[in-house]
């Protein structure tokens, strides 16, 4: 899905909420995975001005999850184990977005490279 | 036919049935309290039938051919579920083993030829080998069933919400405190303050047996939590060398309430919600 | 454009969000009711949140904002009905939300309200619009 503006970013995490759902997720990891989603989407239209997101369904085992990889083709960051720090921020903002959706999903990677763009890889089991 | 042990073990069925359930019968281990004899022949006459039916000269080689997909679900079929009923490994390995020496039982008696005798009993050996390292995987599989349910009945019955009086909830926590179940137990509390509309949570933790840097977090995590739900939360049962752990990493519990006794954090409860508890008068003393 | 109703209800304000806030909507929400404490000398704000299903970083930053500018207008705010999966999610994003009071639900929130804007007006007893215990 792209996401380009503030709007697309509604049925994106309705689809998610969908998704989540059919794997039986529970309600507290759906609501997990919804608002990190969120934060990586206004990452994007922030800072990259809008990228693309996909949804696939993942399974390791026994355990099901949602993974999101979130790419654009915005400036990159720079120091990505900056951007990581909990109140990091050159968008005058709290700094919270890309340390707290890695407390928030079970796995987490980011790619960076600056003036090509950056990607964010989530995953979140289902009972993870 | 290429292969001599194939015609001989077909056409001595009825003979191999007889000396398996003669091996396993006498094996000390045997687990009549468990599975009864009768049971027992049923099992190993279909897992036989299966094995023999589909034994021929493109599979003997061939554990993984699809001719044994019938062989490989009985055996994952007995295998877990004598996982779940508490059979040990031994004795699960002593049916499929005892299989095996039944089977090169027969071949020697028939097989004349030494040469041949060897060839058909090691292709024998090799198969069953592999259907018993089947056997051992599912029998392991069924066993993490077994715990992963287990683990989950223990979190559940860990983390037991207590409505000790009305708007007042306890949870004492019993061992210790990660990250999973630190989930678990915001969940539950959570979701009991919404279902009795409480406005207090006591959080005992005179079970935990040691409070480091990474358990204070998680206890900070649910007291947060908490709040923004709108209900205070009281943490109770600090024993002393917990209070000395905490104070010595430096670990800032300031803007949590703390108790040292559930008997405590009940009565700053009731002040809280500005209840009072009096002893009930004498009946005498007012009389007189 | 779409917006979210603040309901007058004696001197307070009440607010039920029952969408799923997207940003401008939000940010209209903050400016709305700052304006609305101005106009009508509100002494709290009440924020129903009981229908909201996700709280990201900016809606929280939002919600702890117009309780900073309502306590600079001299008005409480309380959030109440969170839901616990958001409660959960909050703390783990790292946003407690410290300085926002919460009730449990709008019953129990009005009553903490009435209860701050008493002891307020306690404290300054000649203050012509104070409550007299
Ligand atoms: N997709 C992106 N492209 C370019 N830079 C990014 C991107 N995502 C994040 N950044 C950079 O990383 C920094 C940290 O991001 P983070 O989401 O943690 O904080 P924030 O967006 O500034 O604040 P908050 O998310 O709390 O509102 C941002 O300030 C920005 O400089
Ligand atoms: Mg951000």
């Amino acid at each position: 899905m792209t996401i380009v503006r503030e709007i697309d970013v509604i049925p994106f995490r309705n689809r998610l909420k969908e998704i989540a759902i059919k794997i039986g997720m529970s309600l507290v990891n759906q609501t997990k995975i919804i608002t990190a989603a969120s934060e990586l989407a206004r990452n994007m239209l922030k800072y990259a001005n809008g990228g693309n997101v996909t949804i696939e369904v993942v399974s390791k085992g026994r355990e099901n999850g949602v993974r999101l990889v979130f790419v654009d083709e915005g400036p990159g960051i720079k120091d990505i184990s900056l951007a990581m720090k909990d109140g990091y921020s050159t968008g005058k903002s709290l700094g919270l977005g890309l340390p707290g959706t890695k407390r928030l999903v079970s796995e987490f990677q980011i790619e960076s490279e600056v003036g090509k763009g950056t990607k964010v890889t989530v995953t979140k089991w289902k009972n993870g | 036919m290429k292969n001599q042990s194939i015609k001989v073990l077909q056409g001595k069925k009825k003979h191999v049935l007889e000396t398996w359930m003669k091996f396993q019968l006498s094996d000390e281990s045997l687990r009549e309290d468990l599975m009864s004899n009768e049971e027992l022949r049923i099992q190993s006459e279909e897992l036989l039938d299966a094995f023999l039916t589909n034994l021929k000269d493109d599979t003997i080689d061939d554990p993984k051919s699809s001719a044994f997909e019938a062989v490989v679900d009985i055996l994952s079929g007995i295998s877990i579920s004598r996982a779940k009923q508490g059979f040990t490994p031994r004795e699960t390995g002593i049916y499929i083993f005892s299989l095996k020496d039944a089977l090169l039982n027969i071949l020697q008696q028939e097989i004349k030829d030494p040469q041949e005798l060897y060839v058909q009993s090691l292709k024998i050996n090799k198969l069953i080998d592999s259907f018993g390292v089947v056997t051992f995987e599912t029998f392991i599989k069924g066993r993490e069933e077994v715990i992963l349910r287990q683990t989950d009945e223990i979190s559940e019955i860990s983390t037991p919400v207590i409505r000790v009086w009305d708007g007042i909830l306890a949870l004492p926590i019993i061992g210790t405190l990660d990250s999973s179940r630190t989930q678990v137990v915001m969940e539950s509390l959570l979701q009991e303050i919404v279902e009795t509309g409480s406005s207090i949570a006591i959080l005992d933790i005179s079970g935990v047996p040691a409070v480091d840097s990474l358990v204070a977090q998680h206890l900070i995590k649910t007291v947060s939590a908490t709040r923004l739900m709108g209900a205070e939360c009281i943490i109770s049962g600090i024993r002393p060398e917990i209070a000395q752990t905490v104070v010595h990493l430096g670990i800032d519990l300031s803007q949590v309430i703390t108790k040292s006794s559930l008997a405590s954090a009940l009565r700053a409860a009731f002040q809280m919600l500005q209840l009072t508890v009096v002893k009930k008068q004498r009946v005498q003393s007012i009389t007189e | 454009m779409e917006k979210i109703p603040i309901l007058r209800m004696g001197d307070l304000l009440l607010v039920t969000i029952q969408v799923d806030l997207y940003d401008r909507l939000a940010e209209t929400l903050e400016s709305d009711l700052v304006l609305m404490i101005k106009k009508t000398g509100a002494q709290g704000v009440l924020i129903d949140i009981s229908a909201v299903s996700i709280i990201d970083s900016f809606m929280g930053r939002i919600i702890g904002n117009i309780a900073t500018m309502s306590k600079i207008m001299d008005a409480e705010t309380v959030v109440v009905g969170m839901q616990p999966a958001v409660a959960i999610t909050l703390v783990e994003l790292g946003l407690p939300l410290n300085g926002v009071l919460s009730a449990l639900n709008v019953e129990r929130g009005m009553e903490l309200l009435k209860g701050k804007i008493a002891l307020k007006g306690a404290s300054f007893e000649d203050d012509e619009d104070g409550y007299p215990e």
